[in-house]
């Protein structure tokens, strides 16, 4: 991502992280100097070392191929670039002070070798502290934003949802045969117009819980296909089974939705015949199996006709929640009625 | 005044609404059928010759669209085209269609204000209809407006070009090269696709073929026929004004609709 970044951002990022470390370099700079007298030394020592080994670090972190996602390279390469980062820097940066001040580091080590090492101990182990804490740090920004991200992306994916849902045509239709059954028969049009507004209602308030009862999704789908009936007549018939000890499982909210939506879209509706519909809940071995069934068109051969919105949703959030416990297959259905079969396969022990 | 008019329109309660409320708004109207999807529509209109169409746009099977163009290729001559009114609950691409080629269009659900206005409108067609007898030219501008109508209908989203198709025979694929197709023809669920010494059949309808030819090189000259352009030899207008296409290659002759004709003009 940050590979992506336009230059000036990139420039700023880069820049923020050398003021951080030059901050840095005067608190050691400080630290050093109330034991020694020569604190202008001590403070071009502590950032010529700081500086020499971020700019080491961070000139050749491009020469490593990097995880796009942390902009650091993976695994051991990882830590041979902090630690030969480190290495590198810290020598460049005590040549440059010592250029600087006139001392020797070198004399000094051959003539007060325990003294010397234990400062170089001491400086190499600060450095390395703190291109840890960039590194963390880096990595931190970059999950944070991963996060954001896959945040983004779901909420696009249920704004899609919904107004495959809310399609006009769906919608209008829906609404035209409200408006005959107002004249015509009003009680009829009440429930109606319920079957509406739960249908409504479960639709834009899916996204808040992740889960519900399979009562519930049963309940819903109910909602939808009750509409559907309306408008669809004797062209349209459905058959919902859902054995009542398996009512209370928890799935996830309007799984099975764009699966019925596509098998009367596709399957039924083209159909100059119409044909059955059925959902049914059961259970297999370990496996809560959710399979709806059409006795439609069958599945097109026209590469994209717009069932793959759908398909990838149940798809994706399947993954998400179950990982590769959970599977979904979509085939042509057995028999001689034709159509398609829609199978959802849900471990047992993880819809309690 | 009296008229015969057919209604399709797939969803039942829209279907009743309308039938009634035309009955109040029109009682003299006879409506002859009403059916439930576009293969009926065009069967019973073929049939029944009603003078008015009230067709919805969505329906199983061919579409109103679909319907009516193909009532256009095969209504005999010397009897009145009917006048077409479409029915669609949300179409943005076909009201604005309408708006300039059909002679009617009703967004559901139908208010009796709206209705009330095509029934007069029809009404006052069809009296001017009974009292210049029956033109020769009336078919054409049926023609002409559903022309309109189609070239205005959405494109299907732009599918790869096909270079070679893929005709199984038992377990053989033959692939034949579309540059050496001559013609594609419609038939049933099938497409045969015609070459200079060869003749084979495709499983895929002449509707999900045809975004896939480049429309350049490959013309509809009826609804169920393609021709590659450069394999047209002659194209002949006879008395009756029905044209007809010799091939280069083969001896076949291919009819193209009046829907199409335009495509063959004399420079």
């Amino acid at each position: 991502m940050n590979t992506t970044k336009p230059y000036a951002e990139h420039f700023g990022t880069v820049l923020t992280r050398g003021l951080v470390v030059v901050v840095f370099n005067v608190v050691i700079g400080l630290g050093l100097a109330l034991r020694n007298d020569n604190m202008v030394a001590q403070m071009v020592y502590a950032q010529a070392i700081g500086l020499s080994i971020w700019i080491t670090i961070e000139c050749a972190r491009h020469a490593f191929k990097r995880d796009p996602r942390s902009n650091w390279p993976v695994g051991w390469r990882r830590y041979l670039l902090l630690v030969g980062g480190i290495l590198v820097g810290y020598t460049m940066g005590t040549l440059i002070g010592d250029a600087f001040s006139g001392f020797s580091t070198w004399d000094l080590m051959l003539r007060q070798p325990r003294q010397t090492l234990g400062y170089l101990f001491l400086a190499f182990t600060m450095s390395a502290v703190i291109t840890f804490f960039f590194h963390a740090r880096g990595r931190g920004a970059s999950l944070e934003q991963l996060a954001a991200t896959a945040q983004r992306d779901a909420s696009q994916a249920q704004l899609q949802l919904l107004s495959s849902q809310l399609e006009p045509h769906m919608l209008f239709n829906t609404l035209a045969n409200l408006r005959v059954l107002i004249a015509l028969d009003p009680p009829r049009a009440q429930e109606m117009l319920d079957h509406l507004v739960a249908f409504m209602r479960s639709t834009l308030t899916a996204s808040r819980g992740m889960l519900h009862p399979l009562s519930a999704e049963f309940a819903r789908l109910n909602d939808y296909l009750a509409l559907m009936k309306i408008r669809m007549g004797e062209r349209l018939v459905t058959e919902i089974s859902l054995p009542e000890a398996l009512s209370e499982l928890a799935v996830p909210t309007l799984l099975l939705q764009p699966l019925v939506e596509n098998a009367i879209k596709h399957g039924l509706e083209p159909k100059i015949d119409g044909g059955r519909l059925v959902v049914r809940a059961a259970c297999e071995g370990a496996d809560l199996v959710l399979t709806v069934r059409d006795t439609g068109v069958g599945i097109s051969t026209v590469a994209n006709d717009g069932t793959h919105f759908g398909v990838s949703q149940v798809h994706e959030r399947l993954a998400t929640l179950y990982g590769d416990a959970a599977s979904f297959t979509l085939a042509p259905a057995d028999g001689d009625e034709g159509g398609v079969l829609a199978t959802v396969r849900i471990p047992l022990n993880q819809t309690a | 005044m009296n008229a015969t008019a057919l209604i399709a329109e797939d969803e039942p309660l829209l279907a009743a609404h309308l039938k009634a409320e035309l009955a109040r708004q029109w009682p003299e109207l006879e409506i002859v059928a009403s059916v439930g999807n576009g293969d009926a529509a065009v069967q019973q209109a073929l049939a029944l010759r009603p003078q008015v169409l009230f067709l919805d746009i969505r329906m199983p099977g061919l579409s109103g669209l679909e319907a009516a163009h193909a009532l256009a290729e095969d209504w005999p001559d010397g009897s009145p085209f009917p006048l077409l009114v479409f029915v669609t609950a949300h179409d943005e691409y076909a009201i604005e269609a309408f708006e300039r080629a059909a002679f009617d269009y009703v967004l559901k659900p139908a208010t009796a204000e709206r209705l009330a206005q095509t029934c007069s409108r029809l009404q006052d067609a069809l009296r001017q209809r009974a009292q210049a007898p029956v033109q020769g030219n009336e078919l054409d501008a049926a023609v002409a407006q559903l022309r309109g109508l189609l070239a205005q209908a959405p494109a299907a989203p732009a599918a790869p070009r096909l270079s070679v198709i893929q005709a199984g025979v038992g377990s053989t694929i033959h692939m034949v090269k579309v540059d050496e197709v001559l013609y594609f023809e419609a038939a049933d669920k099938y497409v045969r696709v015609v070459t200079a010494d060869h003749e084979h059949l495709i499983r895929l309808s002449l509707r999900e073929l045809l975004p896939q030819l480049d429309p350049q090189r490959f013309w509809q000259i009826h609804r169920g026929t393609v021709v590659r352009a450069d394999a047209v030899a002659t194209a002949v207008r006879d008395e009756s004004g029905k044209l007809t296409l010799s091939l280069r290659e083969h001896a076949d002759k291919l009819a193209v609709s009046r829907l199409y004709a335009h495509l063959f003009k004399a420079l």
